[in-house]
């Protein structure tokens, strides 16, 4: 997994709440059975017409989105199924980070272990982050995550929550499986216990 | 000892190892697994040089992508193809149990868990899906994992979960004629949002629910995700025993008695504290039906679809306001009524027998109006024989529905059963979003009685009406 220490960046707004993961990824899109090459299918049917062509009234399509690798969503973003196509698809469109004032628990869950940070803040700074935005497109935003801190809109300075455990992995760009394996003697313990 | 919830108690028996600041480790008892989910995660084991731990604690069925028609196996596309033969040949490698297409027993993964009764009072439960909180009837603790943590369960058997808070849902007084678990799930999803109960494990309590046979408490534990919520769970009783007794996996003889022993303790002890409550009274629902484009956006059917003005937040008004141009409903006006092109009986929320009978019961003796397709989609094979047995496949025929092989079909539209672009369906399955049911497809959720009146009239109806008359 790739670390995640400090990222300034442009940002997307993507005005709406409840963003679920069909959205994000449809589950036609969901018979592949590898993780990468997603990205083109990120958000496709907001994102494309009929014909395939891009819809130029998307946010996604407009040319001050590229190369953005900040997302600002609305409330609730990514409930739904737990498809985890769903991070790997913003991942590889190349989002690193999404600011919302909440998200779906396994959509959180999923996301952390890409290296996506889901940033949580409240409603007043949403407000005020998406604003800006919309203003100019240009507005740079930068997320620390050894501070938890939001900052780049004059004196806007804003914190947000992670678990320990999270941080440490995403500071570290360590994979939470190599965690786990090192229990392996409690969990033949634990199963010759039930037994 | 400190009095402790249902959820507490399943919680603590599965803890292996918690250090200060991490995740507990959580050892799971059963893993689920099904084609579209799963790829990725063995490839990761595979890159590792890692093995499947327990695959005596694993079990796979073939669902989401296989086609409903008899004899079709030709239709799906290569890539589907590809992904079921990536499962054939992981679980050959692997040693683990599959239920695939053509198996007697091959089904829905949330049915066919309960239906063999791999699914038991007590268990740690998890699949690569959402819709795992089925199990949660039986008093398990299930719920649904991303692939990277479908690796984690293959390797270790565990998972790294923190714990989450509690919510009691306490479902009151009894259900009126004509109305259903889906009626009680789609309200408290109406009532508290799909976001509302993010972070929790929600405890379905009361009268309502002890009413309800174990087809019913699947129903609302199904779809508590449509909340929000990480799982939901109803505390065992002797319905839950009736249920289990006898089938497939479950203990036999002495066993069997020692292990009702245990789990009649499963449940929530006198003083034990929630941390949320909600209140829910039955014998003031109605039929429900959802008229926009998430689960929480439902209402009782008699009502009429909200106006803009009812929302406070703007972000909601967005919501709102793009959920009216995608279903092309209005504001303010009753969905009685309304045309609808496809009926969908079936998926993990209303496709088992019961569902089936409460179908057949509309059907038996009319026709499906024209105009209308109607599918309906039996949970597994098991319940596609019973129905069989029983005759309602006759009964559906004979109204002008479409009897099809069990899967998860348009529910979510990956396997040719899908909704054309504007197309209004009445639908038993979980998921309103746009797109879900097919591109451009509008998803109006109801309930089995409720989708079997609306196909019976091609308009949106309240069962009550054709029950009464
Ligand atoms: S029926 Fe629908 S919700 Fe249930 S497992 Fe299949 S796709 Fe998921």
């Amino acid at each position: 997994m790739a670390k995640f220490t400090t990222l300034t960046s442009h940002a997307v707004p993507l005005t709406a709440d409840n963003v679920d993961t069909d959205q994000i990824i449809p589950a036609r899109f969901l018979k592949v059975t590898e993780k990468h090459g997603l990205g083109d299918s990120l958000f496709s049917d907001w994102r494309y017409h009929e014909d395939g062509s891009p819809r130029e009234d998307f946010v996604l399509n407009q040319p001050e989105s590229q190369g953005a690798q900040i997302l600002i969503a609305g409330h609730n973003f990514g409930s739904g199924s737990s498809r985890e196509h769903a991070p790997w698809a913003l991942v590889s469109w190349g989002f690193r980070a999404i600011i919302a004032t909440g998200f779906a628990d396994i959509f959180k869950s999923n996301a952390l272990k890409n290296g996506l940070l889901p940033v949580e803040v409240t409603p007043a700074v949403h407000k005020e982050l998406m604003q800006a935005v919309q203003l100019d497109r240009g507005t740079k935003i930068t997320i620390d995550l050894p501070t938890q801190s939001v900052t780049g809109l004059g004196s806007l300075e804003a914190t947000f929550p992670i678990d320990d455990f999270s941080k440490h992995c995403l500071l570290n760009g360590i994979d939470q499986l190599g965690y786990l394996l090192a229990f392996d003697d409690q969990i033949t313990k634990y199963e010759q216990q039930r037994t | 000892m400190k009095p402790r919830t249902l959820f507490e108690k399943v919680w603590d028996a599965h803890v292996v190892a918690q250090e200060p600041d991490r995740p507990a480790v959580l050892y799971v008892d059963l893993h689920l697994i099904h084609e579209v989910t799963s790829p990725q995660a063995f490839t990761g084991l595979r890159e590792r040089g890692l093995g499947v731990r327990r695959p005596d604690l694993t079990v796979a069925t073939m669902d989401h992508s296989t086609p409903t028609l008899p004899k079709a196996l030709a239709v799906i596309d290569d890539q589907a193809k590809a992904q079921l033969r990536m499962l054939e040949q992981n679980c050959e490698e692997f040693g683990i149990e599959l239920f695939g297409l053509g198996s007697q027993y091959n089904g829905i993964v949330h049915v066919i868990g309960p239906e063999r009764g791999f699914t038991q009072p007590g268990k740690t439960i998890v699949c690569g899906d959402s819709h795992t909180s089925t199990h949660g009837a039986f008093g398990a603790l299930a719920f649904g994992i991303g692939t990277s943590e479908v690796e984690h369960v293959l390797a270790t058997q565990c998972l790294l979960q923190r714990k989450p808070k509690t919510l009691e849902v306490r479902v009151e007084g009894q259900l009126l004629p004509g109305v259903t678990a889906k009626d009680i799930i789609l309200a408290l999803c109406a009532q508290i949002g799909t976001g509302g109960a993010t972070g929790h494990v929600i405890e379905y309590t009361g009268a309502a629910i002890r009413g309800l046979d174990m087809e019913g408490r699947m129903t609302v534990c199904n779809m508590s995700i449509e909340a929000g919520a990480r799982a939901g769970m109803i505390a065992p009783d002797d319905t839950t025993f009736e249920y289990l007794q006898g089938r497939d996996r479950v203990p036999k003889g002495a066993d069997w008695d020692a292990a009702v022993e245990r789990w009649r303790a499963l449940k929530t002890d006198v003083r034990a504290k929630y941390d949320e409550r909600v209140v829910i009274d039955a014998n003031e629902l109605e039929p429900m039906i959802t008229y926009g484009t998430n689960p929480g956006m439902g209402m009782g059917i008699s009502g009429s679809v909200p106006s803009l003005d009812s929302f406070g937040e703007s972000s909601q008004q967005v919501a709102f306001e793009k959920a009216m141009l995608y279903m092309d409903v209005e504001p303010g006006k009753p969905l009685l009524g309304k045309k609808v092109d496809v009926v969908f009986i079936g998926s993990c929320t209303n496709s088992r027998i019961g569902d089936l009978r409460l179908a057949a019961s509309v059907f038996s003796g009319r026709k499906v109006a024209d105009g209308v397709r109607t599918l309906v989609v039996p949970g597994s094979h098991d319940i596609k024989v019973q129905a069989e047995s029983e005759g309602l496949d006759r009964v559906f025929k004979d109204a002008g529905a479409e009897w099809r092989e069990p899967g998860c079909s348009m529910c979510i539209a990956m396997n040719g059963d899908n909704l054309e672009p504007g197309q209004y369906a009445v639908s038993t399955s979980n998921r309103n979003f746009e797109g879900r049911q097919g591109k451009g497809g509008r998803t109006f959720l109801a309930s089995p009685l409720t989708a079997a009146a609306s196909a019976v009239t091609g308009k949106v109806t309240d069962p009550r009406s054709l029950l009464l008359s």
